[in-house]
């Protein structure tokens, strides 16, 4: 398992790259791998949004992710995970949060992959404060719903 | 009894700071907490509590060293 926090911009790709790199010994388990990226749109609720600020809280996040994921690790087959997640200023299009999981068979990649997404957002201490066109700041008060209610 | 008091986004803005440090000779409950460290009676519903970097809710109890967190729903992702 493999947690990171960026205060800079990152490439999704070039990380799963490295990811996949690191672990030459899985190369052969690995049947599949499901990916998860979260870029940040120029639009919420209606308004243009020209930037975002990301808070979180040091020691806490880190430690909610990797309980996320050790749960994700009890009750799927995973072989590996790696979440990476940005923090600080960020601007329309960039990556806000990359999810990979590696596993032999396809369904417990999709099922975990989304598991530890819902989990991210209702239970990792991050929050969002936007910057609007029209100069005006906002909180985000609340994630979306991630399943059909 | 020594607390330390932290609050996070919207909550750290509107008390207009980021925390306070309680001391007493009492222990005391989340809900306790929260009033002696805003003044404020009632703990919002909405408001997420953290002890030592885990989530508790509103009756647990607080002990000395304790590092208690108040922040509102997570939005990351």
């Amino acid at each position: 398992m493999i947690i990171k926090l960026s205060a800079e911009a990152f490439e999704p790709f070039e990380e799963v790259k490295r990811f996949q790199e690191q672990q030459a010994e899985l190369a052969g388990a690995v049947g599949a791998t499901s990916i998860f990226i979260g870029t940040m749109r120029d639009f919420n609720d209606g308004d243009s949004v020209v930037s975002m600020s990301l808070e979180y809280y040091p020691g806490m996040t880190e430690r909610q992710l990797e309980m996320i994921v050790t749960e994700a690790l009890e009750r799927w087959v995973v072989l590996n995970v790696l979440v990476v997640h940005r923090v600080g200023d960020i601007s329309p299009g960039d990556p806000i949060v990359l999810v990979v999981v590696e596993t032999s068979h396809r369904g417990d990649a999709f099922d975990a992959c989304r598991f530890i997404m819902e989990a991210l957002k209702s239970k990792a201490p991050f929050w969002k404060k936007e910057q609007l066109a029209s100069q005006q700041s906002r909180w985000v008060e609340n994630n979306s719903k991630g399943y059909a209610p | 009894m020594s607390i330390k008091v932290r609050y996070f986004a919207s909550l750290k803005e509107s008390l207009g700071c980021d925390g306070v440090e309680l001391s007493g000779a009492e222990s005391l409950t989340v809900q306790q907490v929260w009033s002696q460290a805003t003044g404020q009676i009632t703990l919002p519903d909405n408001i997420l509590v953290a002890v030592n970097m885990a989530y508790v809710d509103q009756m647990a109890e607080i002990t000395d060293g304790d590092e208690v967190a108040f922040f509102p729903p997570v939005t990351g992702g």
